[in-house]
């Protein structure tokens, strides 16, 4: 039982080891196995959800020792909350429906596609689970490979240029991150701390300056992944040449990833930073909103355009989390659910009609609602849910993240950002209209068949979640709030202390703890449980 | 007490998915028009049941909150799916309900042959369940869960010849005008809840509790911002200057859609929203001042346009706009009662007009079908004389366009009145009035003008299609007349339930039934106003409110004989007319070139902006420092290159080198 959160993760990997025993060509056997390890590994993901309590503990926690460092330990230190339950569970969800999508179009080199299919799968699900920050970096630079060859070799024209770009700016953030991770490390033995837990750095109160530098590094590397602007270059040339369940995976999981490392990791790690830097932040997250949306609109490449609509879709969410209420973090978690739902349904989309025509120009298209009349409904629902019509999922989200914003300091940034409803309207609905509406006239068109039944199969889930999270999106809340509200209390404690002047609070040369109400020597702290450490500010010339 | 109320909604969207899902199986076309027009009779017949309710109550006690499900709850913020049922969402209810059904009806025999059939009802139907949810919602949320549907619903219905350009343009343009009236709405909600929340502690979007929490606010300050962008959200919703350029083009929709959503119900929701939040809306003299001075800008503005149309459906679209005008004016005013009296007889007699033009297009239509013509159907120059082919069409259409005129005895007739009226007379805007007033009855004037130019033209005179074709008009099947005489009855004596004091007092005391009933809900704005009122209370004498009255007519019946003389008595002046002023001509047929300003101003340069941002800063600036690190990157790995060449006569050069300069260095020290 306790051990269901490892068995989840590394299903994939089991099935990895099943196909490596499966000759390359019974292709068919390939998919299928593929496909049931998918499925099996989200039946497994089930008993999670259901077992998972409404509070704001890490639960299915396993914690044992892994590699000894010295007097520091990293630990297979694994568990979930409100926070990372729904990421797990979209990425056991959206893993089989992406499986299911490359039935017909990848034929060459089957076998190692899927093998990195089920590789990524783990690797995105540990990033999520981890608790321990060294095995988080492990798992993050995990999935990095095998979407890089994704990209690489299954990917289309500009496949090389695309997974290359990739690859540098994604290391670009992961080695400030291992720097960051290093210099944490070296904080944390100077403050008597034994292993790499997330919990006990969460108590662990890192001087302004620290937190400074800490929260950059560890900002900008979860910024290229979300991406915010300027560092969103890479998504588009990304999203457009990969394969369908490659842009479906990196749309609906991948970049989750940065936001997910945000709330995970740079907010609560780092308060006081966090907030210092929220205007940065914001400002940067409603040019994302306002720049992509005007980028989109002049796309001429269907999957482009959706790629840019990712860039403005998350920095709805970036907006929502710094809000830094409970409203804004809701709906940016909710953001993130969503956009994975909707933007990972019109990746589907794209394909379908990529597979058909192998063009994505919309000028190629044109007035397929009368050749495709299930296609022409189900591309319109999603079209809504991604414009954040009320009755939808996308509703729900954008406006928690606009009504949070609005209560908290950022209130004229949302003023723009609630702008962004406009224009997503604009560049959707006109991509919808040219694609689907008008008349009927390349002869290349007119032929086209309608969905296949696997092909529907594929979008029925993703609807239903559509309608079910924009009707009913309570308990999808529930179970998220505890976390999110201990998350808001951890980032609202130390920002009150980050209000007093440091050099009152610290004369200089003196380790102080603070605020405690007894003091704790540091010494002792290791053996005091995360939960009732006494959060304690380390010194800058102490930690030297 | 209302337990059933929420099936008033649920009808239409079990209709919608019925056909929806299920209608390309079902193909008859008499089973999809049932179901579609069932379902909203089931719901007209809750409404019934429900305002007969009401009114069994006494007057304070006409109020009902109605929870259904939590639909989402994070921390303070709280959003129920809750019906409100009050006098006002009654009235609307019964109208939305009462016109759709006959709409439903109408379309049954119009669309009849239509490819998609069981699309447009589905759609119809779709419409339905948002606008009663728009109308019924308890709290700001649900209600723009209504507002964003009806909007949608509207996209589709406009788009639904999806395979002609103009059509799916005409959709987006209402969406996105809809949209920035939208971001107005959302504005508005947002900063009202965080205002009240913040610092009264009343974190609610519920209604009810907002009004009675409504005491607390301010005069103007926050609360102007707040109404303002609320009031931005509804000149998008009804079609009011700076947002009104979608709904003539929305006439690309099949007529019914016009007569429904653009005509009687959805456009009229920005003046119910108004209605719904008078207690905000009272709290601002400057915002009631803004929606005057642009509700008599929007009715005036309009009618000019509509003189020189000559397409049938445009010239009541901006009709429409215009009469959507007049309710602003209303409800600037403060006269509450009477823009939502406005709101009911426009709906029966534009709603009857639309249809009767509808009836005319589609044996236009027909006639020129037969021909192999390719005509326009809509142009009202190839029409005229059909009073004698199409003649209870012509009667239920003169008697709307009489009560759109505002002549004396039909609907049209007391409720506007009694809006200028009340543009005159209140208490708010000082001077201003006579200009409002006078402003409202020039439009007036210029309404019963063009309406019945549009009277002469197609009812009147020759018979301008080819005489082949002349043949083939003829009257429309009963299915498509009953819900015309139905409307044009309403249009008739739809106004007698709202007759104003004056003129009931003439006649014996006769009360006005409407305002009384609206009482509870506009009793407490209309006390403050009183109170508040920044020019005090006028009191203006009888013969003051006669003159008026007299004026207004006589202006429509002059109007009225413009129209006659230049379309029946001497049909060449129009053309002479043209030929002098030019100019003057042209920039009204076009609009007063309104939509190229707009596309000069907002849409062109957005595109460019997109461009410029994508083809200049994505791909040269930040593509360029991306790829102009990795340049460096490989340019410094290719000198360091050059050390690690594998051949020994390198490395032999390089250690050669190196003895030197370490020998130097000894050597010179």
């Amino acid at each position: 039982m306790s051990n269901l959160l490892s068995l989840t993760t590394f299903l994939p990997i089991l099935g990895v080891l099943m196909l490596l025993f499966i000759p390359k060509d019974s292709k068919s056997v390939l998919r299928s196995v593929t496909f049931v390890v998918t499925v099996v590994t989200f039946i497994a993901s089930l008993p999670v959800l259901i077992g998972f309590q409404n509070n704001a503990d890490f639960q299915f926690v396993e914690n044992v020792p892994w590699i000894a460092a010295g007097p520091f330990a990293m630990r297979y230190n694994i568990g979930i909350d409100g926070i990372s339950l729904w990421l797990v569970i979209l990425t056991t969800f959206i893993m089989p429906i992406a499986v299911l999508s490359t039935w017909t179009a990848v034929e060459e080199k089957v076998k190692e596609y899927m093998i990195c299919l089920l590789l990524l799968e783990t690797g995105m699900l540990g990033a999520f689970i981890s608790l321990d920050l060294f095995l988080f970096y492990i798992f993050w630079e995990v999935m990095l490979i095998p979407m890089y060859f994704i990209i690489g070799i299954w990917g289309g024209k500009n496949k090389i240029y695309a997974a290359i770009k990739f690859f540098v700016y994604t290391m670009a953030g992961s080695v400030l991150m291992l720097v960051a991770l290093i210099f944490l490390y070296f904080k944390g033995t100077a403050a008597g701390m034994t292993d790499f837990s997330l919990l006990h750095f969460y108590d662990l109160r890192l001087d302004p300056a620290t937190q400074t530098w800490l929260f950059l590094a560890f900002a900008f590397s979860f910024a290229i992944k979300v991406p915010m602007f300027p560092l969103h270059t890479w998504l588009p040339d990304a999203h457009t040449e990969a394969p369908t369940a490659g842009s479906v995976i990196l749309a609906a999981i991948l970049l989750k990833m940065g936001t997910y490392g945000y709330v995970r990791f740079a907010m609560p790690l780092f308060p006081d930073a966090a907030h210092r830097f929220t205007p940065l932040i914001a400002t940067l997250a409603v040019i994302g909103i306002i720049y992509a949306a005007l980028v989109a609109m002049v796309q001429e490449d269907v999957k482009k355009l959706v790629a840019y609509s990712s860039v403005a879709h998350l920095g709805f969410v970036m907006l929502g989390l710094f809000a830094f209420n409970e409203q804004g973090i809701t709906g940016g978690m909710l953001q993130m659910l969503n956009h994975g739902v909707s933007t990972g349904a019109l990746f589907l989309i794209v394909g379908f009609i990529y597979e058909r025509r192998h063009t994505r120009l919309i000028t190629d298209f044109g007035g397929l609602s009368k050749q495709m009349p299930i296609f022409a409904t189900i591309f319109m629902i999603v079209t809504l849910s991604s414009i954040g019509l009320p009755g939808t999922n996308g509703f729900v989200g954008e406006f928690m993240v606009l009504l949070g914003a609005f209560e908290s300091e950022i209130r004229w940034y949302t003023v723009i950002a609630t702008s962004g409803v406009i224009l997503s309207a604009v560049y959707m609905l006109w991509m919808f209209q040219r694609v689907m509406f008008g008349e009927l006239d390349n002869p290349k068109n007119q032929k086209l068949l309608d969905l296949n039944a696997r092909e529907i199969g594929i979008m029925l889930p993703l609807i239903a979640l559509i309608f079910i999270m924009g009707v009913y999106p309570n308990p999808f809340i529930e179970k998220m709030q505890p976390a999110i509200n201990k998350l808001i209390a951890q980032t609202k404690t130390s920002s009150v202390t980050a209000q007093l002047p440091v050099d009152q609070v610290l004369p200089a040369g003196h380790p102080v703890v603070a605020p405690a109400p007894e003091q704790n020597p540091a010494a002792e702290q290791q053996n005091v449980p995360a939960e009732e450490a006494t959060p304690a500010v380390i010194n800058p010339h102490d930690a030297k | 007490m209302f337990d059933n109320v929420w099936l008033i909604p649920l009808f239409p969207l079990l209709g919608f998915l019925i056909n929806g899902l299920l209608g390309k199986k079902i193909k008859n076309e008499t089973v999809i028009g049932g179901i579609g027009a069932f379902a909203v009779l089931c719901s007209f017949a809750v409404s019934c049941m429900t305002i007969l309710k009401l009114l069994s109550l006494p007057g304070e006690e006409r109020l009902a909150n109605v929870k259904v499900f939590t639909w989402m709850t994070c921390g303070n913020f709280n959003a129920d799916i809750a019906f409100l049922i009050d006098p006002l969402s009654c009235v609307m209810i019964m109208i939305v309900t009462g016109v759709g059904f006959l709409i439903h009806i109408y379309s049954i025999g119009y669309m009849h042959g239509e490819e998609g059939f069981y699309r447009f009802f589905a759609y119809l139907n779709l419409f339905m369940f948002s606008m009663l949810l728009l109308v019924l919602g308890n709290n700001l949320l649900l209600m723009f869960v209504g507002w964003e549907g009806v909007g949608l619903c509207s996209y589709l219905l406009i788009g639904y010849y999806f395979h002609k350009k103009s059509a799916g343009d005409a959709g987006k343009k209402a969406f996105v005008m809809n949209r920035v009236g939208d971001f107005g709405f959302l504005l508005g909600a947002f900063t009202l809840y965080w205002f009240m929340g913040h610092n009264f502690n009343v974190w609610t979007i519920q209604f009810t509790e907002l009004g009675k929490n409504a005491h607390l606010l301010p005069t103007g300050g926050v609360v102007t911002v707040i109404t303002l962008c609320f009031f931005l959200g509804a000149t998008g919703k009804s079609a009011q200057i700076p947002l009104y350029t979608w709904l003539p083009d929305a006439m690309e929709g099949p007529t019914p859609v016009s007569a429904l959503i653009h005509a009687a119900t959805m456009v009229t929701a920005g003046v119910y929203m108004i209605g719904r939040m008078n207690f905000l809306f009272i709290r601002s003299p400057e915002t009631l001042m803004v929606i005057a001075v642009i509700g008599a800008c929007t009715a005036l503005f309009a009618a000019t346009i509509g003189t020189a149309q000559n397409d049938i459906k445009r010239v009541l679209a901006y009709s429409t706009v215009s009469q959507l005008g007049y309710m602003f004016l209303a409800m600037g005013s403060g006269a509450f009662a009477a823009g939502i009296f406005h709101l009911m007889t426009h709906a029966f007699f534009k709603a009857c007009l639309f249809l009767g033009s509808g009836a005319v297009i589609h044996s236009m239509h027909h006639a020129l079908h037969h021909v192999h013509s390719h005509d326009d159907a809509q142009d009202m120059r190839n029409m005229g004389g059909l009073k004698s082919k199409m003649p209870l069409t012509f009667l239920t259409f003169l008697l709307a366009t009489i009560a759109i005129a505002g002549i004396p005895g039909f609907s049209g007739f007391f409720s506007k009145d009694e809006i200028l009226w009340q543009a005159f007379a209140n208490p708010h805007h000082g001077q201003l009035n006579y200009l409002l007033w006078g402003m409202g009855a020039v439009a007036a004037g210029l309404t019963a003008f063009y309406m019945f130019r549009l009277v002469f033209m197609t009812f009147f005179g020759e018979c301008r299609i080819t005489p082949k074709a002349k043949d083939h008009l003829h009257e429309s099947p009963m299915v498509i007349v009953i819900p015309l005489i139905v409307l044009a009855g309403l249009s008739v004596v739809g106004g007698y339930i709202g007759i104003p004091k004056l003129l009931g007092d003439l006649f014996g005391g006769i009360p006005n039934y409407f305002e009384h009933y609206l009482e509870p809900v506009f009793r407490l704005s209309e006390e403050y106003m009183a109170e508040h009122a920044a020019h005090g209370v006028a009191h203006h004498s009888v013969a003051l409110e006669w003159g008026l009255m007299g004026t207004s007519v006589v202006i429509a019946l002059i109007g009225i004989g413009i129209a006659f003389a230049l379309y029946v008595v001497n049909t060449s002046i129009p053309a002479k007319f043209t030929a002098t002023f030019p100019a003057l001509h042209r920039a009204v047929y076009n609009k007063w070139y309104i939509d190229e300003l707009y596309d000069y101003v907002f849409v062109n340069p957005c595109k460019a902006l997109g461009r410029f941002l994508w083809k200049g800063f994505d791909v040269v600036v930040v593509d360029g420092v991306v790829n102009g690190v990795a340049k460096v990157v490989m340019s410094f790995g290719g000198i360091i290159r050059y050390m690690q060449s594998g051949f020994v006569y390198d490395y032999s050069w390089s250690m050669a080198f190196g003895v030197v300069v370490i020998l130097g260095y000894y050597l010179f020290k």
